[in-house]
């Protein structure tokens, strides 16, 4: 068992600005203890997350990570300043949306807000930078996730992966089979579970 | 925390800003030095990723000097020390980043650096 990150710095004032750590975040990270081996033989010296909101997932890949000998950057980038600030409290390096320059990241991990909204809803969302930015994805909840799936093939190193947080509205296996035929990215699911209303699952996209 | 070894990925991607973008300038920067566990082998295997000319620059704009111009072949214990220093403990907490190219302004304040464009930025 890998302990969840301590996140005691934050209050319920943060939550009101910053996503709180959920089901979505859950399963994600007990789909990375999951790969807990291979992640640490895999020695990652890079992992990216984009949307870290309170900097759970990524702290506690560092925990996974943490206890060999090995050591990793570890780059978040999210469009919250207060997620950022959060982020940084938890531990980790922060960026609010960056630009790699070259393809050579490890490990990617997005928990991507994508809850189906309107469009509308999604563009106030993404302009406000708050809470509302943590769900609301617009068409099929796929427009922000979809931006980003188009730039994951430039980010992904050669022996890289990524984990995806998906919903079933989401439409995964479209997802599956565009990502093999536009950037021959393979993937399997780790893991599922049925949330509330919710029926998550985790794709981890490897080359 | 803008650390040179992220500084070094970052390029602009302001609209249309595609050649030249790279490394950003420093300015106006409050730097604050932090001591990282030294690790070797993390710095060998980092070596490959690492733009070296870019890193070089940058770390001179910021004062120090203990790089060589040219990558060695041979990774002594001195070498990597200095390349430990610049990489992971020099913390740019405060500044601004400039594209060599358009000239964009990415502000950094309290170690995060903020690279959102506005809407008729975005390529
Ligand atoms: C569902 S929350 C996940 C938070 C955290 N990773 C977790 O699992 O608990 C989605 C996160 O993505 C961020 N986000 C939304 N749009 C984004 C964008 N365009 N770029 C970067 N981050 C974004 C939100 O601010 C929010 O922190
Ligand atoms: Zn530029």
């Amino acid at each position: 068992m890998i302990p969840t990150p301590d996140l005691s710095h934050l209050t319920s004032t943060d939550y009101e600005h910053v996503y709180e750590p959920a089901e979505d975040t859950f399963l994600l990270l007990d789909a990375l203890e999951e790969h807990a081996g291979e992640l640490k033989e895999m020695a990652p010296l890079t992992c990216l997350e984009v949307g870290p909101g309170s900097g759970c997932v990524s702290s506690s890949v560092g925990q996974i990570l943490g206890s060999s000998t090995l050591q990793t950057v570890y780059l978040c980038t999210d469009v919250n300043p207060h997620a950022c600030k959060c982020t940084r409290k938890t531990g980790t390096q922060n960026r609010t949306s960056l630009d790699v320059a070259k393809a050579f990241i490890d490990i990617i991990l997005f928990n991507p807000p994508y809850v189906p909204t309107l469009t509308e809803e999604l563009v106030d969302a993404q302009e406000l930078r708050g809470i509302e930015g943590s769900w609301a994805g617009g068409s099929d909840g796929m427009e922000i996730t979809n931006k980003f799936l188009e730039l994951v093939g430039d980010l992904l190193s050669p022996r890289g992966r990524m984990y995806l947080v998906a919903l079933k509205e989401n439409n995964i296996p479209e997802i599956q089979t565009r990502m093999v035929n536009r950037f021959n990215l393979q993937s399997t699911i780790v893991l599922s579970r049925r949330a509330g209303r919710e029926h998550l699952s985790i794709i981890c996209f490897h080359r | 925390m803008v650390r040179l070894i992220t500084h070094n990925l970052l390029a602009c991607h302001a609209k249309g800003c595609t050649s030249n973008n790279f490394p950003l300038a420093f300015s106006n920067v409050q730097i604050e030095i932090r001591e990282a566990e030294f690790n070797p082998e993390f710095l060998k295997n980092f070596i490959p990723k690492v733009e070296w000319n870019a890193l070089v620059d940058t770390a001179r704009q910021l004062g120090d000097t203990s790089l060589p111009l040219e990558q060695p072949e041979m990774l002594d214990e001195e070498f990597l020390k200095s390349l430990h220093h610049v990489l992971l403990e020099i913390h740019v907490e405060e500044g601004v980043m400039t594209c060599p190219n358009c000239k964009h302004e990415y502000p950094i304040s309290n170690g995060i650096p903020n690279m959102l464009l506005a809407e008729h930025e975005i390529g």
